[in-house]
């Protein structure tokens, strides 16, 4: 097991820039998620860590070892593929038993380990079956087995739960993260599915147009969002953003959104005045009767637990997480609420987050 | 109602319709096995059958052809013929009663030996070469790799036979001329091309993930090649084999140019037998009776693989 750190990783193909500039440090049996929509850069720097494509420039370190030019069956890592890759003229048993034949191991040992891998995944009753008549959940686990036989260094996993349906999907996500906990192996983990990531992981990293937005922990992520995109990415609903134009000053704790005064957290620099955007996590509003921000019923969506409440107000629609007790008439007004201690305030040009004590806090703790 | 209509076009055929297929599908065959039958029945007959007119359907079978493509023989007199010991075999036999005396084994079996030498020789090199530069096409950027692969193809634009002359001068001047060598490398040249598209098919379909996997699993390309893509591929591999094999087996015009004595493949040598008076038809059936059979063994042997067809099942796609 062992550290995985990217320094200034950068990858173009053509005139493409598919990973820009990319540096961050996976610890020793950590899990990180690399999220993003397709075509961000996160497979593709899952594939320069594996050796599967070699970087334009930048570093890879493995273990404090130089690997970026190294070649794949070089790094001593595993790679789980979104299809799996099982090889399909062999049967399960020699599927996971594979890796150990590269290394020249005896055949009695191969033979113990795949059955000690087997019965870790729950798959020891498969071992001589075909892998093309297995069920996908199977195919999964024996993929997950070929990986983990070897002991790699680390684990890289490419959306290995985009092909399974959804309600099977959460049992993988709990089984993944379970064998996580039991093998402590550093992983690196692609989606595009925040749940997963946020269900799974350790760390995020959310990656956009081969940029890593934000690298943190999913709680970083989720209440101290760097950038609107990475606000309006996790979350679903994501953040409301409350657009207002205005200067900031340091120290300050009040904006003024449409005429009102808001209560945010102290702002930590100065900001020229231009376009911003108040950003609002929808289960921290309230409705009040005596809040000036006004709004009528656009449309509710029911959630069993809670309800969304969508709002029409003179900034916009904002939607509101609230008690599923109360029902809402369409067209009803509504005062809106704001938690002050969990706002954020975006520049609206670059989408960056601007200083304020909420960041300060994640800086400390 | 239009619903069951659409739908009706992709179910089960009526019986009507299979019995009607069916026939035609049995038709088919036996218009196409009439000349086999024929060649089969004129290598059974005697000489005299052979040629009468109307054909005869029934007669006595005989081996005298068999006999005559196995054998050369002389005409003796018929005292000379009385004064040996008895005959040592059927053939003897034959031979005696048309005034014949064996002198020994004809060129039939010599030439079928380079027939076989030649054609899986020349197959196994084609289907070798092209798996690999199919493998090469289809994985890593190839400069110029479409110009490439135009050039390969363009190689069978002409009948080879066009460039016959040419061919004919180069082997004499390298001293290919009636060598098994020559003959394996020529229809290794024809073949390549074709293996190289039809192997370049089969390989494109074959994921890349599996050799990645490979390859993270510790293997080499070369060993990941050898490990997992090739055991996926021979169904390709099968396929492109057989149609390399019929073609060098068949060949008739290059193998009458370029070979008369040691490296002589059958095709040439099987219309040059001779019996009295004429040509000896049963004993010319008789030989391409058997030099239909290593193609016939060939294709029923491979005809497994290419009828399994590849698990690919364990990709989704």
């Amino acid at each position: 097991m062992s550290e995985i750190k990217i320094v200034n990783l950068r990858k173009q193909f053509g005139d493409f820039v598919a990973v820009e500039d990319s540096s961050f440090t996976v610890e020793d049996g950590e899990f990180l998620a690399l999220l993003g929509p397709s075509g961000c850069g996160k497979t593709t720097t899952l594939r320069m860590i594996a050796g599967l494509e070699l970087p334009t420039s930048g570093k890879i370190h493995l273990d404090g070892e130089d690997v970026t030019f190294n070649r794949a069956s070089a790094r001593d890592i595993a790679f789980v593929f979104q299809l799996f890759a099982l090889y399909p003229h062999m049967n399960v048993r020699r599927n996971i038993g594979f890796p150990l034949l590269s290394q020249g191991v005896a055949k009695a040992e191969i033979r113990a380990r795949v059955e000690e891998t087997a019965k870790l995944l729950r798959i020891d009753h498969i071992l001589d079956r075909s892998v093309s008549g297995l069920a996908g959940g199977d195919r999964q686990r024996v993929a997950l087995g070929r990986a983990i036989i070897r002991r790699p260094k680390c684990f890289l996993m490419d959306e290995p739960l985009g092909t399974l349906d959804a309600e099977f999907r959460e049992v993988m996500v709990h089984e993944l993260r379970e064998l996580h906990n039991r093998v402590h192996a550093t992983t690196v983990y692609v989606t595009h599915d925040q749940h997963e990531a946020m269900a799974m992981a350790d760390k995020i990293a959310v990656m956009n147009h081969g940029v890593i937005e934000q690298f943190g922990t999913p709680q970083e992520v989720y209440n101290r969002p760097a950038s609107m995109y990475v606000a309006d990415f996790i979350g679903s609903p994501p953040m409301n953003f409350m657009r207002f134009h205005s200067g900031l000053k340091r120290g300050t704790r009040t904006i003024v959104l449409d005429g009102v005064e808001v209560a945010v957290p102290e702002v930590g620099e100065d900001v020229a005045p231009g376009e911003m955007a108040l950003g609002v996590r929808p289960e921290h509003i309230r409705f009040s009767d005596r809040s000036s921000i006004r709004g009528a019923v656009y449309g509710s969506e029911y959630l069993g637990t809670n309800q969304i409440v969508a709002v029409e107000t003179a900034v916009g629609i904002v939607k509101a997480r609230v008690s599923a007790d109360r029902s809402f008439r369409l067209g009803e007004a509504v005062g809106l609420e704001f938690n002050p201690a969990k706002l954020a305030v975006f520049d609206c040009v670059s989408g960056r987050a601007i200083a304020s004590s909420l960041y300060a806090e994640a800086r400390h703790g | 109602m239009n619903s069951v209509n659409t739908a009706h076009s992709v179910v089960e055929p009526t019986p009507t319709v299979k019995r009607i297929a069916g026939a035609i599908v049995i038709l088919y065959a036996l218009v196409t096995m009439i000349p086999l039958a024929w060649i089969f029945l004129t290598s059974i007959k005697s000489p005299p059958d052979s040629i009468s007119y109307p054909p005869k359907i029934v007669f006595t079978p005989t081996l005298e052809g068999f006999c005559n493509l196995f054998t050369t023989r002389t005409r003796q007199t018929p005292d000379y013929i009385q004064s040996l010991p008895a005959p040592a075999g059927a053939c003897d036999e034959i031979a005696r009663s048309r005034n014949m005396v064996i002198a020994g084994p004809s060129n039939y079996w010599p030439r079928f030996g380079n027939s076989l030498v030649i054609a899986f020789g020349s197959t196994f090199l084609a289907v070798s070469l092209g798996t690999l530069a199919a493998y090469g096409f289809s994985r890593f950027r190839v400069p110029l790799a479409d110009d490439l692969l135009f050039f390969i193809l363009s190689t069978r634009m002409m009948p080879p036979i066009a460039v016959a002359i040419p061919i004919y001068l180069m082997y004499r001047q390298f001293g290919l001329s009636d060598t098994a060598l020559g003959m394996i490398l020529l229809y290794t040249a024809v073949n390549v091309s074709l293996a190289v598209w039809l192997l370049k098919g089969f390989i494109d379909e074959i994921p890349r993930e599996y050799e990645e996997a490979a390859m993270i699993d510790g293997y080499t390309r070369l060993q990941a090649f050898w490990k997992v893509v090739l055991p996926q591929a021979t169904t390709g591999i099968a396929a492109t084999a057989i149609f390399c094999l019929i073609f060098a087996w068949n060949e008739y015009a290059f193998a009458v140019l370029l070979t008369s004595g040691s490296a002589q493949t059958a095709p040439p040598f099987i219309p040059t037998i001779i019996g009295e008076g004429g040509q000896d038809w049963p004993a010319v059936a008789a030989g391409t009776t058997i030099f239909l059979v290593p193609i016939l063994v060939f294709t029923i042997i491979l005809r497994k693989q290419l009828l399994r067809g590849i698990t690919f099942g364990a990709v989704r796609k």
